[in-house]
């Protein structure tokens, strides 16, 4: 059984980082928590489903080239949108409170959840079954399904490429700078905008085909998961420490495996109290998460 | 306590200036009239509404109170605490739990369940007050799940599941039995009357100013001789205790008390609430409450449209009026232009 759950729990991590990246690098730019960010998700997995069921993606292509087409349109459409939210929501607030701008994403946030409940109905809607491949797997005693070997996967190949893109390129560097001061960052010849912009498309996008991919995976979706999951998700982020790219990474798939070795051995109904109170216990000691430098304070 | 020692010296004449010459100085010249209106207003109100209404203006008083109790630990100290739900909740439960169980009386649980939940509060915020700013923010909202789930997963069999609790017991003045919305209207707003002028007593007083100074600059605060540790955990049990005996009036007015009633959604309302009033801003928060609970009442003819409309109307406020409905006008510095962050 612990395999099983550690499988388990590193399928429903990789989801919750990708969703983190989301929260960490908007985060790490921009010092605002991004309520909308679990909405930015939950759209994407609205998306992909109307795209998967739509006459010409779900059944003009073949399946393979159907779930690429999807999980691609997906991650572009909400990209633009969170690249909209941006601009309309948070820009102006960019010079004001920090506390302003969290109220901000907040009704971002009841705004984008209310349009998806009128768009697609305020009851479960579910992904088709024939759109994952009934393959398994048996290594030893563990089963492994498709969807697990997709996830996992496709949220390595975005993490190494993520990785690679904010430490190799000069585009990456300068996300790296304008994090670190947004003044020094202009007077270097960044655009800061044109950054802030950039974490928008990533973001929402990573969000999106974490959103998709775990439509695929639980087949059942509902316009409030974006709550739920986002919250995990913060939290995963936390836990690695917030605005650190890799902190992100490790801290969703650490927050899947304690989620569901908690739901294996200690019990479904406490998992969540048992993932919090780690977190608390963590942040006690640790007050800046797993990998999060200790920051002087600025006076 | 080294607090009330050591906080900033005492600058009679200044804030005296600043805040108006009248009791409540809500309002600055005009004050005395104005409370004195709106309390006249509020006494006929539930002579003409409907009881629906009187139910909207029941349930928009305990939010004050609960917007009042969270304006003490975000508005007044900048500490951002998102699971406030969590010390409504415990009051709430220790209502009905000893009501049911012993037959204590509401008006004795009123002030015990704000003990409680102030305990609470300062239990469970003594490991984690050091955190800074985000850090503690997604702490209390782990705090808020916490007990959220722990609630719903009925442990000992004491808090009844995701069903929870019905209350028998209601509050009673001399054999009246207040059940009607009119009854606790008065109740409600009478709760509110008290719990504003006592913390506009405590905004004014060396505490309040001392909270004011950390939300300003924590570093300088702590320079001028603030305790700023002991400040912060007062706070936060008073904000919790207040909560807690809101979860009486709250418990008696719903008759069944369960745990979908403390969501972290309902926590985050609240911090709405608080920030779209104004932090720190009494007043503020009368406001805050009714553009978040009564507006939507309003809107409810646009019905399935209007949360739309809402969560936009949220996001157009904050940039159109960053400060906040009534923005408390006192102990702001000018130093945000400065700020690089």
């Amino acid at each position: 059984m612990f395999i099983e759950q550690l499988v388990n729990g590193l399928t429903v991590g990789a989801v919750y980082a990708l969703v983190a990246l989301g929260y960490t690098m908007v985060y790490g730019v921009m010092r605002l928590i991004n309520f909308a960010h679990g909405d930015f998700f939950m759209l994407g997995s609205y998306l992909g489903f109307t795209l998967l069921v739509s006459t010409f993606v779900g059944s003009a292509l073949p399946l393979w080239a159907a779930l690429i087409v999807t999980v691609i349109v997906s991650a572009m459409g909400i990209a633009v949108l969170g690249v909209l939210v941006e601009r309309a929501a948070y820009r102006p607030l960019r010079r004001s409170n920090r506390l302003t701008a969290v109220v901000s994403a907040m009704g971002v946030s009841i705004f984008l959840q209310n349009a998806a409940m009128l768009i697609w109905g305020p009851r479960y809607r579910a992904y088709p079954p024939w759109a994952v491949p009934d393959l398994r797997w048996e290594i030893g005693a563990v089963h492994i399904g498709f969807m697990q070997v997709l996830i996992l996967v496709v949220s390595i190949l975005l993490m190494a490429g993520l990785y690679l893109f904010v430490q190799r390129t000069t585009a990456g560097a300068a996300i790296r700078a304008t994090a670190i001061d947004h003044d020094t960052a202009r007077l270097m010849g960044i655009d800061v905008d044109q950054i802030i912009r950039l974490i928008f498309v990533i973001g929402p996008g990573l969000g999106a085909v974490a959103g998709v991919l775990l439509g695929l995976y639980y087949r059942q979706i509902h316009f409030t998961v974006g709550w739920s999951y986002g919250l995990k998700a913060f939290t995963a982020a936390i836990l690695g420490g917030i605005g650190n790219i890799p902190g992100a990474m490790v801290g969703g798939l650490l927050l899947g495996i304690l989620e569901m070795l908690g739901a294996g051995y200690i019990s479904a109904a406490w998992k969540d109290v048992f993932v919090f109170l780690i977190l608390i216990l963590l942040l006690i000691f640790r007050p800046t998460g797993l990998l999060g430098e200790r920051v002087a304070e600025k006076v | 306590m080294a607090l009330l020692r050591l906080g900033p010296g005492p600058a009679p004449g200044r804030h005296r200036s600043v805040s108006g010459a009248s009791g409540l100085g809500l309002v600055g010249r005009y004050s005395g009239w104005a409370v004195g209106a709106v309390a006249i207003a509020a006494m006929v109100f539930p002579m003409v509404a409907s009881d629906y209404w009187i139910d909207v203006a029941v349930f928009w008083g305990i939010y004050v109170l609960l917007g009042l109790s969270l304006n003490i630990i975000v508005g007044e100290v900048g500490l951002f605490d998102m699971g406030h739900m969590a010390f409504f909740a415990i009051g709430s439960y220790t209502t009905a739990i000893l009501s049911g169980h012993f037959g204590i009386s509401l008006w004795l649980l009123l002030p015990l369940s704000g003990v409680v939940a102030g305990l609470a509060g300062y239990v469970l915020a003594r490991p984690i007050i050091h955190l800074r700013g985000d850090y503690l923010l997604i702490v209390t909202i782990g705090l808020n799940e916490m007990i959220r789930i722990s609630l719903l997963n009925n442990p000992w069999g004491l808090t009844g599941g995701p069903n929870g609790i019905i209350m028998l017991d209601q509050f009673r003045v001399f054999g009246l039995v207040i059940q009607k919305p009119m009854h606790f209207y008065y109740l409600v707003w009478a709760c509110v009357a008290a719990s504003m002028f006592a913390l506009v007593r405590l905004q004014r007083s060396r505490i309040g100013r001392a909270w004011n100074c950390i939300r300003e600059d924590e570093v300088a605060a702590e320079a001028m001789g603030i305790d700023v540790r002991s400040a912060k955990l007062l706070a936060f049990t008073l904000g919790a205790g207040l909560a807690g005996a809101t979860g009486t009036i709250f418990a008696a007015k719903l008759v069944v008390i369960s745990p979908e009633s403390f969501t972290f959604m309902e926590s985050v309302i609240l911090f709405c609430i608080v920030v779209l009033g104004g932090m720190g801003s009494i007043p503020g928060v009368v406001l805050g409450s009714a553009a978040m609970l009564v507006l939507p009442e309003i809107l409810r003819n646009f019905a399935q449209y209007r949360m739309l409309f809402f969560g936009a109307a949220m996001a157009l406020m904050m940039i159109f009026r960053p400060q906040g409905l009534w923005p408390s006008k006192r102990w702001t510095t000018k130093l945000q232009e400065g700020e690089s962050e």
